[in-house]
């Protein structure tokens, strides 16, 4: 190794600070826990330092657009690129979120005592995101991916309270493992056809001569398959419902954000740099075509959020119904890649940007009334309005902000989705989604009506929660509305943030 | 009080009240209560004081220089490379003589309607701020150019809505709730598509002389700020006006409501309470004409002039159906639901005539409607507070025990009929006058004015019914109106047996803005046709 290389090694281990940050706070924690075993205080204080510690790195670096850890003079291990800084910025905004949100959880607090093992896997998925949404080669991929699903099983039953929790964590394990096993089917059959794993050299390799083979096909869908199983897209949801059910509350909350940002980061790059042609001068993507990605990808979307809404409908559990209306937003999401346009995807970054701030803030109400009341079951939630007036009317803003309403900011998110499908001349596809949106009125409304118009049969306890998880009901409540009425940084940072590297 | 922000102050006080109204513990109810009237009066004043200010001569609707008390203020503005995510939205207020009869009718409304809500009790504090809120929305609709910040205004009063009818309505609220939740919703998707689709087909031109992609709705109305491949633009020949243009009208058809999309104003207006039943008939239905006045008439008056027919027929089966439906009810509130189907079946046949006589008559009609109906919800209210029934058959000779109470009653029947010296019969004289003017609607007029004969019919019957004859012993001790209901029911008995008299007070108002839009309408085909070859 000449010093060329090595200095290159050097260069590159400065670029993936973040997730360096990450790793170091991992190993921290697992010391953390080993001296101070008496005492867990400090284990959620060394993971937020940790984390602001990696946003400072990513903000720092946010505009870098390069490769690291290049394998040889055309393409790298990693991606450096705002597209995939926004997303860590994204998952590190979650993971924060998901460290308070632990600190108030009774379920976390009292079920289980090893709280160490808690914060190292939470670090270990964080990792494996950070580096899903930057890897440019298939094997970095599928480890990360990896990485970070054996993280998430073992999080989904860390209670081990109920025999739910148990049932979460092994259907995850079943649905997960088959779904990655076809992934790396797909990942050998890709590798076979072209002999290479990077995702640029693969783009290179089938551009001339056009590859046309019906294997390549099957290989891409495979791929998809894996991919699709982490952000839920119907037909591979069905472990969804049950996990988000059975994990802890903040694990539930957390699967629903960042995961499937990460999951969403990884499709479009993968679509987007392997089978990119050209872009042209309007930000449309003309891909290969080799698979017909945007018919496929309307036709998951469709069925994914259509599916998700007509079966949050029936849902009586708090958390399924969430879990339903996860999948139904994921299909609005698919949406925005469906039109292949970089306006789509500033349409995606600006949805997530939203769909984090108000699914968080739903799950986090749901889980304070669970702290007091003990229950997910909205039957439970009846009156609960008049008992507690200030969470109740969050939950409903966060529900209206999901349903898509005005002034919320979640229908900033939806209007840009519907600009970018319009714009593409995509109308009959927007009327779907639209309709979509009317379906999904019905289960958001429901829970307001257990809320105000339903009168419990027993003695509603009136609570209110403590000062500090007011504070963060309040953080998560006032951007949701001021983005409904004033929305520009949103777009801004969504616009500066959809650079991929090389396109 | 030139510079004064008067089309902001009077949309977004009623904000500013709920605001200061969540701060007040809900155990002071009469402080809720009297700041709510506060609030409301104060709308009243201002609207007088627009009134005041307001040039007659000015005719507005598709000339964004004659537009009055404008507020045009950048609200969002999104550059930068290429147009990707490019958006801009004007916070765009301004009135002319189609908007105004309106807000008035808007402030009269809710200050009436707060009087009534007076004997609510339970959850004081949620209802009264879940009003203003609805008052913001109305009001915000009446006064918006711009169409995002209309949209914004037009999906803010579902939520409050959909409490008021849900939380202090009536044995089937949850139901008569969510039906009318999920049927504007489902009206408001189609007019926020083609509201995008419109955006990516014009272009206005900024002061700086560059062109750029706008939700200004005056910019919308100027033919020559279309693209030239936008999917609503005459321009392409492959353009989706027509499919557009009806489901436009459909998004605003359900709520005002037409048929066959009124199935769901029966069910709220009878679980609602008295209230927001006079607020539903009073404003709410007129947003869905205004919006076809609005919106439809001058961005689409190509396709307009193409489906007039159609409109006029729906006009004309709106008035005919739901006059028999009334003829059919024996709930009192259900048959003034169904009346009010009817007469906005009168505005939508005004409006299809085209001319300035029958657009006169659809917005006179929408002011008069609004004011009648509300006094009829009202008089419902009077007599359900009291006797707790609303059944028609129930009553019997009320005249000797509530003499005034039948002297009002008689009022508001007579102007819903149409009886001349009333209101209701100078806007309907215009709507008919209007439309028979038009030869391709004449015999739908023809029709349409047996609903005049069912109106007379299914009214009086119902008067007698209620009011003469023997009197039931059971409502022996029934008292007459009391204050509170006297002070309801004045004002509106004025306004209407004024502009009975004296329509032209309203009618000077609206001169212009009809003129301009039968002039629009009637230059429709020259301009668009033009603009294909």
């Amino acid at each position: 190794m000449n010093t060329n290389s090595l200095n290159y090694l050097v260069n590159s281990l400065y670029l993936i600070k973040p997730e360096l940050a990450i790793s170091i706070t991992l190993v921290l924690l697992v010391l953390v826990d080993l001296i101070f075993i008496k005492n867990k205080k400090f284990l959620p204080y060394v993971s937020l330092a940790g984390l602001v510690v990696a946003g400072y790195f990513i903000i720092e670096q946010f505009s870098t657009n390069t490769f690291a850890f290049a394998t040889n003079n055309s393409a790298g291990m990693l991606i450096v690129d705002p597209f995939g800084n926004f997303f860590k910025l994204l998952i590190v905004f979650a993971s924060i979120a998901l460290v308070f949100f632990s600190l108030s959880s009774k379920e976390i607090k009292e079920s289980f005592e090893r709280h160490g093992e808690y914060y190292t896997l939470i670090f270990g998925m964080i990792l494996g995101m950070m580096i899903m949404v930057s890897a440019a080669d298939l094997i970095v991929i599928y480890v990360a991916l990896e990485l970070v699903s054996l993280s998430s099983y073992v999080l989904a039953g860390i209670t081990r309270q109920s025999l739910r929790n148990s049932e979460a964590s092994l259907k995850y394990v079943i649905y997960g493992g088959i779904s990655s096993g076809i992934m790396l089917f797909g990942i050998s059959i890709m590798y076979g056809i072209t002999g290479s794993t990077n995702l640029y050299e693969i783009n290179s390799l089938i551009q001339a001569p056009q590859i046309q083979s019906l294997t390549f096909v099957l290989a891409g869908i495979l791929i998809f398959v894996g991919i699709g199983y982490k952000i839920s897209a119907a037909p591979f949801h069905f472990w969804t419902p049950d996990v988000y059910e059975g994990a802890p509350l903040p694990i539930t909350a957390y699967l629903s954000i960042a995961s499937k940002a990460a999951g969403f980061a990884l499709l479009i790059r993968f679509i987007k740099i392997t089978f990119m042609q050209s872009v042209d001068a309007e930000g449309f993507w003309h891909l290969l075509g080799i698979i017909d990605w945007k018919t496929f990808i309307i036709i998951i979307s469709i069925l994914t959020m259509t599916l998700g809404n007509f079966a949050a409908l029936w849902q009586s559990n708090m958390k399924r119904l969430l879990a339903y209306s996860s999948i139904a937003h994921a299909g609005y999401l698919l949406l925005g890649l469906a039109v292949m346009s970089n306006e789509g995807i500033t349409a995606i970054l600006i949805y997530f940007i939203v769909y984090a701030l108000m699914n968080l803030g739903a799950f986090y109400v749901v889980m304070l009334i669970a702290n007091k009341i003990g229950s997910e079951e909205l039957d439970d939630y009846k009156g609960l309005g008049y008992s507690s007036p200030f969470l109740g009317a969050s939950l409903g803003i966060f529900l209206v902000s999901l349903t898509g309403l005005p002034p919320t900011a979640g229908f900033i998110g939806k209007l840009y989705i519907f600009i970018a499908l319009v714009d593409a001349k995509m109308i009959a596809v927007a009327v779907i989604a639209l309709l979509n949106t009317v379906v999904s009125l019905y289960y958001y409304i429901k829970v307001l009506k257990h809320l105000y118009l339903d009168k419990s049969q027993k003695e509603v306890p009136a609570f209110s929660a403590s000062l500090g998880s007011l504070v963060m009901v309040v953080a998560l409540v006032a951007p949701v509305l001021i983005f409904g009425v004033y929305f520009t940084p949103l777009v801004d940072l969504a616009k500066h943030s959809i650079t991929l590297l090389g396109f | 009080m030139q510079n004064f922000p008067i089309l902001s102050f009077i949309t977004f006080l009623p904000l500013l009240g709920m605001v200061i109204l969540l701060f007040i513990p809900k155990k002071n109810e009469l402080i809720i209560k009297s700041l709510t009237l506060v609030v409301t009066s104060l709308q009243v004043i201002a609207a007088i004081v627009i009134l005041h200010g307001y040039n007659y001569a000015l005719g507005g609707i598709n000339d964004p220089n004659s537009f009055q008390f404008i507020e045009k203020y950048r609200w969002i503005d999104i550059t930068g490379f290429s147009w990707i995510g490019r958006i801009k939205v004007d916070y765009f207020l301004g009135i002319d003589g189609i908007s105004v009869p309106l807000v008035l009718l808007t402030a009269i409304i809710s200050f009436i309607a707060t009087l009534s809500s007076w004997t609510i009790n339970k959850s004081v504090k949620g209802y009264f701020a879940m009003f203003l809120l609805l008052d913001t929305g109305m009001m915000g609709v009446f006064v918006a150019l711009d169409l995002f910040l209309f949209y914004i205004f037009w999906e803010l009063m579902l939520l409050p809505m959909y409490f008021l009818i849900g939380i202090w309505g009536g044995p089937r609220r949850e139901y008569a709730a969510i039906k009318f939740f999920l049927y504007t919703l489902f009206g408001s998707i189609f007019i926020l598509i083609v509201m995008i689709a419109l955006y990516f087909s014009t272009k206005e031109v900024l002061p700086d002389g560059s062109r750029v992609f706008t939700f200004n709705m005056l910019a919308m109305m100027n033919p020559q700020n279309y693209t030239a491949t936008g999917i609503l633009s005459p321009l392409n020949p492959n353009n989706l006006r027509l499919i557009a243009y009806i489901a436009l009208f459909v998004g605003f058809a359900i709520k005002i409501p037409m048929f066959p999309f009124h199935t769901w104003l029966p069910d709220a207006h009878v679980e609602a309470p008295t209230a927001i039943s006079v607020i539903l008939a009073g404003v709410l239905l007129k947003m869905g004409t205004y919006g076809i006045l609005r919106v439809c008439f001058p961005i689409f008056p190509d396709i307009t002039r193409e489906l007039v027919w159609y409109i006029a027929l729906f006009g004309m089966i709106n008035i005919i159906y739901g006059a028999l439906c009334a003829l059919a009810q024996k709930d009192f509130k259900k048959m003034i639901a169904y009346s009010s189907i009817s007469h906005m079946g009168l505005v939508l046949l005004g409006m299809a005539s085209l001319n300035a006589m029958g657009i006169t008559g659809a917005v006179f009609q929408m002011f008069n409607h609004g004011t009648i109906t509300a006094m009829l919800f009202l008089i419902v209210g009077v007599i359900y507070d009291r006797a707790h029934t609303r059944g028609l058959d129930d009553f019997g000779g009320l005249a000797t025990q509530m003499p005034i109470y039948a002297g009002f009653t008689t009022l508001a029947f007579f102007a819903a009929i149409g009886l001349p010296g009333l209101s209701g019969f100078v806007s309907e004289a215009f709507v008919f006058l209007g439309a028979f003017g038009f030869g391709n609607i004449r015999v739908l007029t023809v029709i349409s004015t047996l609903g005049i004969l069912l109106g007379a019919g299914y009214m009086l019957w119902a008067m007698q019914r209620v009011f003469l004859g023997g009197l039931k012993e059971k409502w022996a001790s029934l008292k007459d109106l009391t204050f509170r209901e006297y002070a309801m029911l004045v004002p509106l008995a004025v306004i209407v047996i004024f502009l009975g008299v004296y329509p032209s007070a309203m009618l000077n108002l609206m001169n212009s803005s009809v003129n301009a839009m039968a002039k629009l309408m009637a230059g429709a085909q020259t301009v668009y046709g033009s603009l294909l070859h």
